[in-house]
């Protein structure tokens, strides 16, 4: 009887996820009347627009990924090093983001950072393109710091710093070559987490006016019938290929270790 | 080498600087400017008038159909997610089903924004596969029966694909966390199935079903791109609406704006203080 139950419920779960999944495949691929072809993902791919924004985005995912890896990483060994009494208040801070909406944080940068403040970001392409940054980095901070903080976890921070400054390394030096070899698998699933949220983001994008990728989908979707879907399909695929690529560095971190 | 000094200036605080740094620019400030900004005039002085000015019948109507819409999504999400973990965890399924699970739910629960919209048009929409097939095989209209993917039960329909997964990925470890030993004693103490689930689990798990419930809430009060890409700039949602007050000022007052920017985070930020309270007492018995 359980096991009826179970199965039910584990199959209606399924054929929900399913559905969509198969409902844009599907569609997708119906451009050419009567028959099945990649007509749409032709037209998306000769789309110049896709390129720069897929491109623009992708860029910004990788200096978002540099920024919170530079910032994350030092804090994080700081605060397991020597101000344990910071913690909870640091990882108050990091879970914020999940508390504030995105739209909030967005708004906010919009009205402190105009054209007659003291910092006027939002002035030039490029300021823009630093504030947009960094409201991606906020985005990733929670996954980002939580991730690197449980690998930090794993292994003996005080002892390996001590070791290493009594052959003479210095700060720098540790962290990049003792701390971050040691959570480069932490470093590495934050990292992929972060690229799944940043390629497709729309309201930050959007709002700031940054010719992103999300907007773009958006904009393809108001006006196109079957782009829209196949645009879907490539999201999905890159959402998967970044999970897997989590699964494939912890997968393998865990056969170095056996190994060792 | 140390020399005892009586007094030293806490240098250690200055690692945490550029964190710290980061933060108030661009995560703690830009929030206060909101929070202070609605509770001023334009020209600067304090007044309560942009939360009193709050009180109409859209923006009420667009915070309850917010509420209403992550209440509904966060429950039947909350529900299904539990279902299917249990089913997986304790239903007697494969174990060889589980990791395949928690990976897709990896997948889906980042699966939001543009193109899950997208995705459901595809299939739900008024051309959609299964809106199609439905017609054709059984003559079902779901336009017919009052279903409309682009309004409140849409909405719900499409949330649940990155509702549903959250909760799989976070219910599975409290579920693996329940003792083994747990469900023997009750046995042994002459419990049923469903007293030991009445009495010993679900009191246990309450804190954290409570906790993602809270946690859901806010994924979906927050959510803006699904809506916005799925309905446009119609459908009146706090957040829809707060989207086009930032694009274009259509509440005629920036104040205004500020005041209702400021309505959401006092919603969510209550959703998750509740989560995070709960949360610790939860990780005490789940050690």
């Amino acid at each position: 009887m359980t096991r009826v139950l179970a199965w039910g419920a584990f199959l209606g779960g399924c054929l929900f996820f399913l559905l969509p999944l198969i409902g844009m495949t599907e569609f997708s691929l119906k451009m050419r009347r009567g028959e099945y072809s990649f007509d749409a993902y032709r037209r998306v791919f000769e789309d110049q627009r896709f390129w720069d924004t897929f491109g623009y985005s992708l860029i910004l995912a990788g200096a978002t990924i540099v920024v919170g890896v530079l910032l994350v990483v030092p804090t994080a060994y700081w605060v397991r090093l020597k101000l344990p009494q910071a913690r909870p208040v640091i990882e108050f801070i990091t879970l914020l983001p999940l508390v504030i909406p995105a739209i909030v944080i967005v708004f906010g940068y919009i009205r402190l950072y105009n054209t007659s403040s003291v910092l006027p970001l939002t002035g030039s392409a490029l300021g823009t393109d630093i504030l947009l940054t960094m409201g991606y980095v906020t985005l990733a901070l929670p996954y980002m710091y939580r991730a690197v903080d449980t690998g930090l976890r794993t292994i003996d921070v005080a002892t390996l710093t001590e070791a290493a400054q009594s052959l003479g390394a210095g700060w720098i030096t540790i962290l990049a070559r003792i701390i971050l070899p040691n959570v480069l698998v932490a470093v590495l699933s934050g990292a992929f987490l972060t690229l799944a949220i940043v390629i497709g983001e729309f309201t930050m994008a959007a709002l700031l006016n940054r010719p992103a990728f999300g907007p773009f989908m958006q904009l393809l979707g108001a006006n196109r019938a079957y782009e829209p879907p196949a645009l879907a399909v490539i999201a999905f695929a890159i959402t998967w290929g970044c999970m897997g690529l989590i699964q494939l560095v912890t997968r393998f971190s865990k056969h170095e270790r056996a190994k060792a | 080498m140390r020399r005892p000094v009586r007094w030293r200036l806490p240098l250690e605080w200055l690692g945490i600087l550029p964190f710290v740094a980061f933060a108030l620019l661009f995560l703690i400030l830009p929030t206060m400017k909101i929070v202070i900004g609605a509770f001023q005039t334009s020209d600067g002085s304090f007044t309560l008038q942009n939360l009193i000015d709050l009180n109409t019948d859209s923006i009420r109507n667009a915070y309850w159909t917010s509420i209403k819409l992550s209440l509904i999504t966060a429950f039947l999400g909350c529900a299904v997610g539990f279902a299917m973990a249990a089913s997986v965890v304790f239903g007697g399924l494969p174990r060889r089903l589980r990791g395949p699970l928690l990976t897709f739910s990896g997948v889906a629960s980042n699966f939001a924004g543009v193109p899950l919209a997208f995705a459901f048009i595809a299939t739900l929409g008024p051309a959609g596969l299964v809106t199609l097939w439905l017609k054709t095989e059984f003559g079902i209209n779901l336009r017919a029966y009052g279903f409309n993917l682009l309004s409140f039960w849409g909405l719900v329909v499409t949330y649940l694909f990155f509702q549903i997964p959250l909760m799989i990925l976070i219910i599975i470890p409290a579920l693996d966390g329940l003792k083994r030993e747990w469900r023997e004693a009750a046995a042994v103490l002459g419990a049923t199935g469903a007293q030991y689930w009445r009495m010993v689990a679900l009191p246990i798990l309450f804190p954290s079903l409570l906790g993602t419930f809270a946690l859901l809430f806010a994924n979906a009060f927050g959510a803006v791109a699904t809506a916005f890409a799925l309905t446009g700039p119609q459908l009146n949602i706090v957040p829809i609406k707060l989207f086009a007050q930032i694009r274009g000022d259509v509440l005629g007052n920036p104040n205004l704006g500020y005041a209702l920017a400021f309505g959401m985070i006092v919603i969510t930020g209550l959703a998750n203080v509740t989560y995070i309270v709960l949360r610790t007492r939860s990780e005490r018995w789940l050690k």
